[in-house]
C-alpha cells in the first residue's frame, strides 16, 4: 500500500524534476552488495555437494539438490537442526518478551516519577552498557555454574533479559508519549500505580516497545558467545552454536558443506521474514532523535 | 504539579513512595546480579591464583596473589598481538562502515533519488543476519573451490585472490563486519537527518547552495551527535570481536586460537582451565573498552559543543 503511494509520489515529482542518477546508482550498488551474498546462499542451497564445486556460483542447481539438502539436514543427528531452531525461538521469544516488559516498566518508572536516587539509577543502568557483554559472559558462566544453572536454558535466558539500550529507549518514549494529565486522572479515579501503568501508560508506548522487542529478538537470535559458553549439551544449543559445531565437524568432509549452507539459509529465513514484515514499525528515530542537540 | 487538596475527590490516591521502585526494581535486580556481581566476581578472581603448597606432592590451593595475574597478562605477547590485530581490524572496519553509512544516509536524503525505499531496506537487511551465519556464508564465499570471486577472477583471466592469508584475512573479516553494520548505522543517521526541519535546506537553496554544499555545511554538522553514537557502538563492537574469527577458524590456518583478545580469554579460561589468568585478561579488555569509550565521548563532545557555539 505504502509502496503505491511512494511510487505515485515519485512519479508526480519526476514530472517536473530530473532523476538524480548518481545517488540512485550508488545506492543501487550498495543494495546489490548487501543482497548478493544472500542470493549466493539461495543458489548454493539448491545444489548437490558435487554441483557446489562444479556449477557456476550464482547458478542455482535444478536437479533436486534443494529438497535433498533439507532432507539431509533434517536427518543430521536425528533432527538436531530442528531442535536448535526450536531452542533459538524459545530463547529469542522468551528473552525478548521478558526484556521488553522489564525495559518498559523501568523506562516508564524513570520517565514518569520523581524520586530520590532517580538519576543515580539511570546513570547506573546506562553505565552498564560500557561493560562489554563479552567480558561479562565468562564470569556470568562461572557464577551460573556455582548456583547450578550453567548448562540449562535459564543460563542463556536470564542474562538476555536486561537491555540497557531498551530501558533507555523506553524512557525516551514514555517521556514523549505518556501524558501526565492522563496519569493524574487515573489517580483521581483511585487506580493503583500498577493499574495506571497497564491501562493508561502502556498503550501509547506500544510502537516503541515493538522496536525494543525486535532489537532484543534479533540480538538474542544472533547471540553466539553466551550460549557457546553456557551450554555443553548439544540438544540445548541455539542455531548459531549448532551451525558452528556442524562447521567445525564438517570441514574434513566437503559433503557436509551443502547441509551447513542449507542450515544457514533456513536459519535466517524467519529473521528476514520478521524483519521485512515489521520493517515499517522500526522506530530507530528514537535512537538518533535522542542524541540530537 | 497539581497537589491534591481536601476538595479533591475522595478516592484520590497519592503516589506511594515505593511505587517507582516497583517499576525500576526488576531492572536494578537484574543489573546487580547479571552485571555488577559477575564484574566484581571477575575482579576478585583476577586477584587470585593457584599455589601448590608443600613439596612435590603438594595440594593445590587457591590464594590471593595480588596483581600477579595482571603482570603475567601484561607481559604476555599473545595478548598484545591480539590487541594489535583487534586495533588494525577496527582501523579498517570503523571508518569504512561509518563512511558508507553516512554516504548512503545522505544519498537517501537527497531529492529525486529513485529506488530509495528498495535500497534502504536492502542495505538494512544484513542487520537481521547473525554474525555467525554471516561469517559462515562469507567464509564459503572466500573458500577456494566454492568462491564466486575466485571464479570470476579466473573467468576474467586475473590472478585468483586468496582471502585467507595472514594479511588478507583482516580485510575478509572487516568485509563481514562492514556488510553487517552499514545498514544499521545508515538507518540511525538517516532517521536523524529526517528529524532536521526542511526550512534550513530551503533557505540554503534560495541562497544558491547545491545539494553537495547542503550535505557538507548543514547536514554533516547536525549529524555529529548521531555519528558519535554510532562510532561508540562500532568501537565497542570491535573490542568484543569474537564470533567472526571463531567461526572462520575451521576454514583456514590464518586464524590462530588467540587471534583477538577475547579468543585468548576463552582459551585461557576454558581450554587451559586458567580461570584467574583469563579473568585478568578480561579485565584488561574491559578497562580498554571503558577508557576508550569515555575518551571518544569526551573528545567528540567537547569538539561538537565548541563547533555549535
Amino acid at each position: 500500500m505504502t509502496m503505491d503511494i511512494t511510487t505515485a509520489r515519485q512519479r508526480a515529482r519526476s514530472h517536473h524534476r530530473r532523476i538524480a542518477w548518481l545517488p540512485t546508482i550508488i545506492l543501487f550498488i550498495g543494495a546489490l552488495y548487501c543482497l548478493m551474498p544472500l542470493y549466493w546462499l539461495v543458489a548454493a542451497t539448491s545444489k548437490y555437494p558435487g554441483e557446489l564445486f562444479a556449477l557456476p556460483s550464482f547458478m542455482p542447481g535444478f536437479s533436486g539438490g534443494f529438497i535433498d539438502n533439507i532432507v539431509g539436514l533434517s536427518n543430521y543427528r536425528g533432527g538436531r537442526y530442528w531442535l536448535w531452531t526450536f531452542n533459538s525461538l524459545l530463547f529469542a521469544v522468551g528473552g525478548a518478551s521478558l526484556s521488553t516488559i522489564v525495559s518498559a516498566a523501568a523506562g516508564y518508572g524513570l520517565a514518569k516519577y520523581n524520586f530520590a536516587g532517580k538519576n543515580v539509577v539511570f546513570a547506573f543502568l546506562l553505565g552498564a552498557v560500557l561493560i562489554p557483554g563479552v567480558v561479562l559472559a565468562v564470569p556470568q558462566y562461572l557464577l551460573m555454574s556455582r548456583i547450578g544453572l550453567a548448562g540449562t536454558y535459564w543460563a542463556v535466558l536470564i542474562p538476555s533479559i536486561l537491555s540497557p539500550l531498551g530501558i533507555y529507549l523506553c524512557r525516551i518514549y514514555a517521556n514523549a508519549v505518556v501524558h501526565d494529565e492522563l496519569l493524574e486522572a487515573g489517580r483521581v479515579d483511585g487506580a493503583s500505580e500498577g493499574r495506571i501503568f497497564f491501562s493508561i501508560g502502556l498503550a501509547p508506548m506500544i510502537p516503541g516497545l515493538i522496536t525494543v522487542f525486535l532489537l532484543q529478538f534479533i540480538g538474542i537470535w544472533n547471540n553466539f558467545l553466551l550460549p557457546f559458553l553456557m551450554l555443553s549439551d548439544e540438544r540445548l544449543f541455539p542455531l548459531t552454536v549448532g551451525l558452528y559445531t556442524m562447521l567445525n565437524a564438517g570441514t574434513e568432509q566437503p559433503g557436509m558443506y551443502t547441509f551447513i549452507i542449507t542450515g544457514a539459509f533456513l536459519s535466517i529465513l524467519p529473521l528476514v521474514a520478521l524483519f521485512l514484515l515489521l520493517q515499517r514499525y522500526w522506530r530507530l528515530d528514537l535512537i538518533s532523535g535522542s542524541v540530537k542537540g | 504539579m497539581t497537589t491534591p487538596k481536601t476538595h479533591a475527590k475522595r478516592r484520590y490516591r497519592a503516589v506511594h513512595p515505593l511505587a517507582p521502585w516497583l517499576f525500576v526494581g526488576p531492572a536494578i535486580i537484574l543489573s546487580l546480579t547479571m552485571i555488577v556481581a559477575p564484574f566484581v566476581y571477575s575482579i576478585l578472581q583476577s586477584l587470585r591464583g593457584i599455589k601448590v603448597a608443600g613439596g612435590g606432592l603438594g595440594r593445590r590451593e587457591e590464594t590471593f596473589v595480588g596483581f600477579a595475574n595482571y603482570v603475567t597478562a601484561a607481559f604476555n605477547p599473545e595478548l598484545w598481538a591480539g590487541f594489535g590485530r583487534m586495533l588494525w581490524l577496527g582501523v579498517i572496519t570503523i571508518p569504512i562502515t561509518l563512511g558508507l553509512a553516512l554516504l548512503f544516509a545522505l544519498l537517501l536524503d537527497t531529492p529525486r533519488v529513485r529506488l530509495a525505499r528498495f535500497s534502504r531496506i536492502s542495505i538494512f537487511l544484513p542487520f537481521a543476519v547473525p554474525g555467525v551465519i554471516a561469517s559462515l556464508m562469507w567464509g564459503f564465499m572466500y573458500l577456494p573451490g566454492v568462491s564466486p570471486f575466485r571464479e570470476l577472477a579466473a573467468n576474467l583471466g586475473l590472478p585468483q585472490p586468496n582471502f585467507f592469508t595472514r594479511d588478507s584475512v583482516f580485510w575478509s573479516i572487516a568485509n563481514i563486519n562492514i556488510w553487517g553494520g552499514v545498514g544499521f548505522n545508515m538507518v540511525i543517521l538517516y532517521t536523524a537527518l529526517r528529524g532536521i526541519g526542511s526550512e534550513l535546506y530551503d533557505a540554503a537553496r534560495v541562497d544558491g547552495c547545491n545539494e553537495w554544499q547542503i550535505a557538507r555545511d548543514i547536514k554533516l554538522p547536525l549529524l555529529l551527535p548521531a555519528l558519535v553514537l554510532t562510532g561508540l557502538f562500532s568501537l565497542i563492537g570491535t573490542i568484543q570481536t569474537f564470533s567472526e574469527p571463531t567461526t572462520l577458524a575451521p576454514l583456514t590456518d590464518a586464524l590462530s586460537s588467540t587471534w583477538v583478545p577475547m579468543m585468548l580469554v576463552y582459551r585461557d579460561t576454558f581450554v587451559a582451565q586458567n580461570v584467574y589468568g583469563g579473568a585478568a585478561s578480561a579485565m584488561l579488555i574491559a578497562l580498554i573498552t571503558i577508557v576508550s569509550s569515555v575518551v571518544l565521548f569526551w573528545i567528540t563532545r567537547r569538539r561538537s559543543a565548541g563547533g555549535m557555539a
